[in-house]
């Protein structure tokens, strides 16, 4: 096992390498980050050449790529080099960002998760009964709607309900402009009041979608489990219908949404790039997408970095979990 | 495993005489047909594809047969009414011509991805799956590679890069590099399904027999193994659809996605995004039909994934 584990993290090394370099050529393969600014007014010969200069921009892209790389191990991540939002640490704005998205969708993960396996688990003890049909056609019908669009409903939603109680004399609650910079404040009773109107329209709409997956996911494998030879033996050796659902479907049943929601929420690290914009949270999403459209190639890259390490580890994570629960599955 | 069938789906009930003898015939019968017969007692299938069917008819036949051209103005800003059902949007265009528009274009896009990224998946996933040792580590660490590098920043070089956008058709029509781009994306989660169906099946018996007969890897692939996974290809192809209307929306709201002069509901949304509260009708149109759209596909892959399922015949615990 530790054998197994040390040999997926040396092989993330060169795929690290191979991808951060691709990365910097499709960076580069946008355009120059400079292109803009040269053409917004006039500019001097020599203000081009110093901006150059001081970007890095004017040596080869190879030389570019093996500097970041060299800087990036000993924690140096550079610096934004568009004029205007030039100079600023690549490093310590990525992590911030970082931290918001993960207070953003771990509270979300969780609630989606139990929700997912306890509505899929009931779906499947009481295949085709009314809850049955009302969970598959909720989920189906979440799974059919363009996420955005939800967030755009929900957030209209919130407007119209801070008016609603403004017009009754009480403060507005809905907070759609991303939790307050400088944390919440006042009492306890008025933090859990703003700490929730910032959160639970993005948490709701993050909520959504991972539901349907999760509880349609759970109720697959759940029915499964029950249709087994080996609950119908447990069945016929006596024991109790609750214990034959719990101890012997159930815990079966949970390995595979282990699986699956330890890869998702790897690749969730890397932001919910709609709702974050959406709700202006200043998470990765939103980092990312904002590097984009400046052409921030050292933005990018520290974001790939990041989000890079949080895939590889959960993947092993989800490896790993398979062959403990399951202990048919050997790994090598 | 029924997703949503109504008990009808399930064969184990021969209640009716007419059923009985059908059901007896089951196994005279050719394995398409059973499948057949099984997709079209599946009641949400068939709605499904019904509704598919006429979304498809009136996205690419609508625009003959609809009395205001897509290019005809109007004034602005007209709540739905007889002339205009839709209404007309914020530079006078009637709303049921751009939709059919909008519609045409997103369901070119889907199925193309579809078919593109179902392509690609398959034939690498078989060949990773087939061939093992360097082509599956090679393949594996390409798909581990994808995964890692950000979908956007792609998105991005594909939309913005104009040498990419003059290989693909000048004049500024770029749905086929939104289409190229979800296609080269999608492929990832057929390719391992597949890859771990071969890697199985590829130790049977009947594939041993074919390689003693001397058949080539190729006939082995195509002939022997691919056609004992088509039921989850198909399946995963009809999700695909669904699955690619709803990212080009996503990709279209936060600006990688189709540009005019082309269009697609999910760029009408976000063109109509701040008219939610005060003109309401032109954010739900395209909105309601992208939830058609998807809604139906998926429960077109219900059915089938339900029909293609042997384990249907058994009696549910």
């Amino acid at each position: 096992m530790f054998r197994y584990i040390l040999r997926r993290l040396l092989i993330s090394i060169p795929l690290l390498i191979v991808a951060s370099f691709l990365c910097f050529g499709l960076v580069n393969a946008m355009g120059d980050p400079l292109g803009e600014w040269k053409l917004q007014k006039p500019r001097t010969q020599a203000e081009i050449t110093a901006a150059y200069d001081r970007t890095g921009y004017n040596k080869p892209f190879f030389e570019r790529y093996v500097t970041w790389a060299g800087d990036f191990v000993t924690g140096d991540w550079g610096e934004s080099v568009v004029p205007g939002n030039a100079g600023k640490p690549v490093k310590e704005n990525v992590l911030d960002a970082f931290s918001v998205t993960l207070r953003l969708i771990l509270g979300a993960e969780i609630i989606a998760l139990i929700l997912g396996i306890a509505v899929g688990v009931i779906g499947a003890v009481r295949q085709y009964s009314i809850f049955d049909y009302t969970a598959t056609g909720i989920s189906f019908a979440m799974f059919s709607m363009p996420l955005f669009c939800v967030a755009l409903v929900l957030k209209a939603g919130g407007i119209q309900l801070n008016n609603w109680l403004e017009s009754l004399g009480a403060d507005r609650w809905i907070i759609t402009a991303g939790p307050p910079g400088d944390g919440f404040k006042g009492s306890i009773g008025e933090q859990i009041f703003q700490y929730s109107g910032a959160y639970v329209l993005p948490t709701i709409c993050l909520v959504v979608i991972q539901f349907a997956l999760y509880s349609r996911f759970q109720r697959a494998s759940m029915l499964e489990t029950l249709n087994a030879d080996y609950v119908r033996t447990a069945q016929a050796k006596g024991i109790s219908q609750g214990r034959a659902i719990f101890k012997h479907a159930f815990r079966n049943a949970l390995i595979p949404i282990i699986t699956v929601s330890s890869l998702n929420i790897g690749a969730n690290f890397g932001g919910a790039v709609i709702t974050e914009t959406v709700f202006g949270w200043s998470g990765m999403g939103k980092f990312l997408i904002e590097a984009i459209t400046r052409i921030e190639p050292y933005e990018v890259l520290g974001f790939m970095m990041v989000t890079a390490v949080f895939i590889i580890v959960f993947n092993l994570i989800a490896d790993v979990l398979y062959a403990v629960l399951d202990p048919r599955i050997r790994l090598d | 495993m029924t997703e949503i069938g109504s008990p009808v789906a399930a064969p184990a009930a021969p209640t009716t005489g007419g059923e009985v003898s059908q059901f007896d015939n089951t196994a005279a019968k050719k394995q398409w047909q059973v499948i057949l017969k099984r997709f079209t007692r599946h009641k949400a299938a068939l709605v499904g594809l019904v509704m598919f069917v006429l979304l498809a008819l009136f996205a690419f036949f609508g625009g003959l047969l609809w009395k205001h051209p897509y290019t005809e103005t109007d004034r602005r800003y007209l709540p739905p009414s007889g002339d205009h059902p839709f209404g007309t949007d914020r530079l006078g265009f009637d709303m049921v011509a751009q939709i059919i528009r909008g519609m045409q274009f997103s369901l070119q896009i889907a199925i193309f991805v579809a078919v593109l990224s179902t392509v690609i998946g398959v034939v690498l996933g078989a060949l990773a799956g087939y061939m093992r040792g360097w082509v599956d580590a090679l393949i594996s660490r390409f798909i581990d590679l994808i995964l890692v590098i950000p979908g956007l920043v792609i998105a991005a070089v594909l939309v913005r890069n104009s040498f990419v956008a003059s290989v693909a058709g000048g004049g500024g029509s770029n749905w086929l590099i939104v289409a190229l781009y979800l296609g080269l994306i999608m492929w990832l989660s057929i390719a391992r399904v597949i890859r771990g169906m071969v890697l199985s099946l590829r130790e049977k018996e009947f594939v041993e027999a074919a390689r003693a007969l001397g058949a080539s890897t190729f006939r082995i692939v195509f002939r022997h193994i691919l056609p004992n996974t088509v039921d989850v290809i198909i399946v995963n192809a009809t999700l695909a659809i669904a699955q690619a209307v709803l990212l080009e929306a996503a990709l279209s709201f936060i600006g990688l996605g189709v540009q005019s002069p082309d269009t697609s509901l999910g760029l009408m949304i976000s063109l109509n995004k701040n008219e939610l509260t005060l003109h309401p009708w032109l954010f739900f149109t395209p909105f309601l039909f992208i939830v058609l759209i998807s809604l139906s596909v998926n429960f077109i892959g219900d059915g089938l994934r339900d029909a293609f399922d042997p384990r249907q015949k058994r009696v549910k615990a």
